[in-house]
């Protein structure tokens, strides 16, 4: 996997609970190019342990000379969020994977509908940068719990001008899903990145109203959720390890020195799968990529998100 | 490397040769006995010097001489070239790999400088030198994807990733092994690889799908893929088949080693920065029979790999008309002797 060493350039407090970073990175060459909805995983080291959180990409994908990412401070944060809010300052360095897209912008849409809850604002940034760029006919929504926490209102009404509609729940403002699902034409795409129960309502109403599956599109991260301790074979070269509570399977496995592969590290793009040998116990899916049917089965787990309530889980690696 | 350009033809007269060196460098593609298809996908991050690994984009002696037969067929033919309209981005990131590969690769040949999106383009093996603007359609001849493909070695299909899916929507294929970019336009993965006899049953794209929605800027990738044909022609496309199929049955115990040419595939695909496609090359290789056994240990190999090669992949690569007499020309040269495993030469 291609690695990238930044620094931070600046940190600037968005609203009371977000920063935002501007990496350079420490070369002095511009960064690679990317597309709008891409993210990159940020590597930390935390008292002597990696952790590596994915963050999206904002601002214009035209303009590489740096990158921009902001983090939103989790109250039950596993530290990442917590280091990145408290400890990096401007010239702290950093590592960061080459940018990836698992939430790229369909080019045969005909309209596109962005839907971001609070901090999900933030991949539509480079998104709404790349449709003003290419013309496409878009709306932005944005919901957010009151006004102190409307992260980039004022750049997004320049950036979107007329598009973009701002919902603020502590004054009584809804978003009305169905609603707007229902008043769009034929070949519309809606995307839609923000709190759970958010993306969940808006997939269940766009099945409900017919949508095709395929123009219905989400991103989610989530952090590995703390669980107790167990303990993981590996099937191919013998070694055991044993995962603690506070710890992800996948963290777990690199720490002691295997190369499982990985990609967004939030149980979105599946690329971490491995084959479940064994288990004498339950896995706890928290993963986005498998179905249910999947979970149910138990032959695949995720580990950057999944973990088992068990005392053994074998996997083919 | 031999950088002496050649002037050679691909067609009518078939000129074209390899030299000592090319033949050496040949990316031969059999480690082992024997052939079944696998994913047999690695990094694509350089390679031995000399080799054709060694860069991202190879150039070698048959450079000039390729881009003219590829200008050739576009004359006859304009749709060898097609290019969807949602492709756009993907044409200038398709400008900049190989702009950027090439002169950073071989900088007496090929420069590049740039001044912000002021680029000034100078190919000397071509005669080529283009000021324009990156991103500005109109400063260039053409369509930016035809400009730079027309000055490239192999096919190239860019491939718009959607729906957790790979559609074959921009390419620039003339010297291609009997398939049809105007006919697997817009085409999905899996539809364009349905003709593939033995490799869905193994599960194979369905696993080689998923690594590639997964493929990363920066972590370009390759595989080898390979076939026969009869003289060294590298338009064998369908729309030519009246020109070439004939040649099939050509083949004579007195012709073999001359006609019958080993063609491999360098196949390499690079994830696209701003289109978020994925670009993948088919750089042909020709080496005849009698360039092979130049080493023996490659005629030997070639003698086993056929005699064992599974009846549906002989039928699927069209090799059914001349196969046995291409064995029965190997066979005085292969004394069993055991080979490892690998595909050097010696």
């Amino acid at each position: 996997m291609s690695i990238l060493d930044v620094k931070v350039a600046d940190v600037e407090q968005v609203t009371e609970v977000v920063k935002h970073f501007t990496l350079v990175q420490e070369n002095g060459e511009p960064l690679p190019h990317f597309s709008g909805g891409s993210h990159v995983v940020v590597s930390m080291n935390i008292n002597g342990r990696i952790h590596r959180n994915p963050y999206s990409l904002m601002g214009s994908t035209a303009n590489t000379d740096s990158y921009h990412i902001s983090v939103r401070k989790q109250e039950n944060s596993r530290g990442g969020s917590k280091f990145m809010h408290e400890q990096v300052k401007p010239g702290t360095r950093l590592q960061i994977t080459y940018p990836v897209n698992l939430f790229a912008i369909s080019k045969l849409g005909h309209r596109h509908i962005l839907i971001a809850g609070g901090i999900g604002i933030t991949p539509f940034m480079s998104q709404i940068a790349d449709l003003n760029r290419l013309g496409y006919d878009y709306e932005l929504h944005y919901a957010y719990r009151s006004p102190e926490h409307g992260a980039f209102r004022e750049q997004l009404e320049e950036m979107c001008g007329k598009r973009v509609h701002f919902y603020i729940d502590s004054k009584g403002e809804r978003l009305d899903i169905p609603a707007l699902l229902k008043q769009q034409p034929l070949g519309t795409h809606v995307y839609t990145c923000g709190p759970e129960p958010m993306v969940k309502a808006l997939h269940l109403h766009a099945e409900n109203l017919g949508w095709p599956e395929n123009h219905v599109h989400s991103e989610e991260f989530t952090a590995p959720p703390v669980g107790d301790e167990f303990t993981v074979e590996l099937a191919q070269s013998g070694i055991e390890v044993t995962v603690p509570g506070d710890m992800s399977m996948l963290e777990a496995m690199e720490e002691a020195g295997a190369e499982p592969p990985f990609l967004c590290r939030g149980g979105a793009c599946g690329r971490c799968e491995l084959e479940v040998v064994s288990c004498d116990g339950l896995i706890m899916h928290n993963d986005h990529y498998l179905s249910d049917h999947e979970k149910a089965e138990g032959r695949s787990i995720m580990p950057c998100v999944s973990r088992a309530k068990c005392s053994k889980l074998v996997v083919n690696l | 490397m031999n950088m002496a350009f050649k002037q050679e033809t691909f067609r009518d007269d078939y000129t074209y040769h390899n030299s000592a060196e090319a033949i050496r460098r040949f990316p031969f593609p059999f480690a082992e006995d024997e052939y079944m298809y696998s994913v047999n996908i690695e990094q694509h991050n350089g390679g031995e010097p000399g080799s054709v690994f060694e860069h991202a984009i190879d150039v070698d002696e048959h450079y000039v001489a390729e881009c003219e037969d590829r200008r050739i067929v576009l004359e006859d033919d304009p749709n060898r070239y097609i290019a969807l309209p949602h492709m756009m981005d993907a044409q200038w990131d398709m400008v900049e790999l190989v702009m950027e590969s090439l002169s950073r690769d071989y900088p007496d040949l090929f420069q590049l400088t740039r001044d912000g999106d002021n680029w000034h383009w100078i190919n000397q093996p071509l005669g080529i030198d283009q000021k324009f603007v990156f991103g500005d359609e109109a400063t260039l001849p053409m369509q930016p994807c035809e400009y730079i493909t027309r000055q490239v070695q192999g096919d190239w299909i860019i491939l718009d990733q959607r729906d957790d899916d790979l559609f074959a929507d921009l390419g620039m294929v003339t010297s291609q092994a009997d398939w049809s970019m105007a006919f697997d336009a817009g085409m999905s993965f899996k539809e364009w690889h349905g003709p593939v006899p033995q490799a869905n049953e193994l599960g194979i794209f369905d696993r080689a799908l998923k690594y590639l929605l997964h493929l990363q800027y920066g972590s370009p990738v390759r595989r080898l893929n390979w076939t026969m044909t009869i003289n060294p022609r590298l338009d064998t496309s369908p729309e030519n088949y009246p020109f070439w199929g004939p040649d099939n049955v050509s083949v004579t115990p007195d012709n073999v080693g001359d006609k019958v040419h080993l063609r491999v595939e360098l196949q390499a695909l690079f994830r696209l920065p701003r289109s978020n496609a994925i670009a993948f090359s088919v750089r042909g290789y020709l080496a005849s029979i009698n360039d092979l056994t130049t080493y023996p240990r490659w005629a030997k190999r070639l003698h086993r790999v056929l005699t064992n090669l599974h009846p549906d992949l002989s039928e699927y690569k069209g090799l059914d008309n001349y196969r046995q007499m291409v064995i029965d020309h190997l066979a005085p040269m292969d004394d069993g002797e055991e080979l490892a495993l690998g595909t050097q030469p010696e």
